[in-house]
């Protein structure tokens, strides 16, 4: 569960996150929306509680991420923009080393590596050093990272992003699945990828939130990117006015 | 303590698999070979000397003063150049390539974080050191040295070694980039190694902080076999220092 009020960052005088509210339940897949710039990922790092907000609150798995951010690293599964591996280790090295900090008990170690290589498709690399695997491959291993813990609530930001359209659907289909016992917040500006996985869309654009709804009480005569365009031409043509 | 053990495990994994650690430890073994058996022959040939002298009543020079303690000296200015090479990339290259992210998003905190990785470190150091006990086992056959200025001389240098190692890594908290890292490094050891240069010139008080903050001033006991609570006190607070220094960096590095 992802509670989101109000909150806020500001890069010196600059305000990359202006007030985003939102939230998603267990057993959704929320869908960040926005173009480059909108504050995505600023707003998935404060939730993930890498960056500490300017202003504002949120809570992820019921704790506070500012006051309670130990409580929330223990419950969270997270895929930052570029996928943090270390070269110098191999795939089965790596996981092993974020089962082992991110808690998973010793006996169960071998068992979950295996099995989330197998749900990842990276099976094949255990053996490669990250340093060689293709951008796609990078990917999957930083997914494999986020979800290894089973934590409650997954963070993603940009999950397919390098994905050859083969994989992209395979782990499409993986996140889907993710999320009907999960809480999953992925952003992305794929709009496809939106209506292929998500329950809830949260559109986002320079650092606001301007739509916010579940993507089955959309109107069915617009698409998507119809309301896409609209929701962010809106905003800078009253930007413009102003 | 787990997440300790596996954040050291980790970093010992990557120093293996890197040339650097097997360079510094190499390098560092050769150099002071080099310098044990210059010292030696030094002292053979101040020894053939005293032997003329001695006969008039002089003292027998000492293999320890001579050669022990000159070696361990040594070591001293080629760990503030080396020390260095090993800790500039501890965290400066965790926040080039991301996984600073991963390791703060994780439920690790930055204390086991920063413990775990100078844990690496003071073994790499631990085994880059004693790979230089091969001298005193030659010397052990070659004469009678003393023991125990070994075994003190040892454990200073290596706590030297330890407290290098964690100023280095403060450096390394600070930035993201490794050479920034590990040239500031040797800027501050070297620093450090020199501080008591203007020790005699000040006069009073200010004499005496400057020796006692000087390495090289604070390794006179344990070279002499004498293990004083002052020097270990004076590299405990430099390790803890450092460490703190270290945590404060990276807690305040995601505030900016
Ligand atoms: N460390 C930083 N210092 C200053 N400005 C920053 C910093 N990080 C991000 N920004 C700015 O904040 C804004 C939002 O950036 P953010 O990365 O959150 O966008 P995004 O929605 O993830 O975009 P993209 O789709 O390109 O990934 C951008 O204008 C960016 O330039
Ligand atoms: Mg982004």
């Amino acid at each position: 569960m992802i509670e989101v009020n109000g909150l806020s960052k500001s890069y010196g005088d600059y305000q990359a996150v202006a007030g985003v509210s939102f939230s998603a339940q267990k057993g959704e897949v929320v869908g960040f929306l926005g173009p480059n710039g909108a504050g995505k990922t600023t707003t998935i790092r404060m939730l993930a509680t890498y960056l500490p907000p300017t202003a504002g609150a949120a809570t992820v798995a019921g704790y506070n991420i500012v006051t309670q951010a130990d409580e929330v690293r223990r419950r969270i599964g997270y895929l930052p923009e570029n996928p943090p591996l270390y070269g110098e280790m191999t795939v089965r090295e790596y996981l092993k080393f974020i089962a082992e900090i991110k808690g998973v008990p010793r006996t169960e170690m071998a068992k979950r590596v295996d099995s989330v290589m197998e749900r990842c498709f990276i099976a094949d690399v255990s053996h490669k050093l990250c340093h060689h695997l293709s951008r796609g491959y990078r990917q999957r291993v930083g997914l494999a990272q986020a979800i290894i813990h089973e934590p409650e609530v997954i963070i993603l930001d940009e999950p397919t992003s390098g994905l050859d359209p083969n994989q992209i659907i395979k782990i499409r289909q993986l996140i889907k699945s993710l999320g009907e016992t999960h809480t999953v917040l992925l952003s992305t500006h794929i709009l496809p990828e939106v209506s292929a996985v998500c329950s809830k869309v949260v559109i986002v654009n320079r650092g606001r939130v301007v739509m916010e709804s579940e993507l089955s009480k959309l109107s069915r005569d617009k698409s998507l990117e119809q309301i896409f365009l609209e929701s962010v031409s809106q905003e800078d043509a009253v930007d413009a006015a102003a | 303590m787990r997440n300790i053990w596996a954040i050291c495990k980790r970093e010992l994994l990557s120093f293996f698999v890197s040339p650097i650690a097997y360079f510094v430890i190499t390098g560092f073994t050769l150099l002071i070979g080099f310098f044990f058996f210059n010292y030696l022959s030094y002292f053979a040939r101040v020894q053939d000397m005293s032997a003329m002298i001695a006969l008039r009543g002089g003292d027998a020079p000492n293999l320890n003063q001579f050669v022990i303690e000159g070696v361990f000296q040594t070591m001293v200015v080629i760990l503030v150049f080396l020390v260095p090479l090993l800790t500039m990339r501890t965290i400066a290259e965790e926040k080039r390539r991301g996984t600073f992210e991963l390791l703060i998003t994780s439920p690790v905190s930055v204390r086991e974080i920063v413990l775990g990785k100078f844990l690496s470190i003071a073994i790499v150091l631990f085994v880059m050191l004693a790979t230089t006990l091969l001298f005193p086992v030659l010397l052990i056959q070659y004469g009678n040295p003393e023991i125990p200025p070994i075994v003190s001389g040892f454990f200073g240098v290596l706590l030297c070694a330890l407290g290098f190692a964690s100023i280095g890594m403060a450096v390394s908290s600070f930035t993201e980039n490794q050479v920034v890292a590990g040239v500031a490094s040797m800027v501050t050891l070297l620093l450090l190694y020199v501080i008591q240069a203007p020790a005699e010139s000040v006069g009073g008080t200010a004499t005496e902080f400057f020796r006692y903050l000087s390495p090289l001033e604070q390794l006179q006991d344990p070279l002499r076999g004498v293990i004083a609570l002052k020097s270990i006190a004076y590299f405990g607070s430099m390790i803890v220092l450092g460490l703190f220094l270290s945590q404060r960096a990276l807690e305040a590095y995601r505030w900016r």
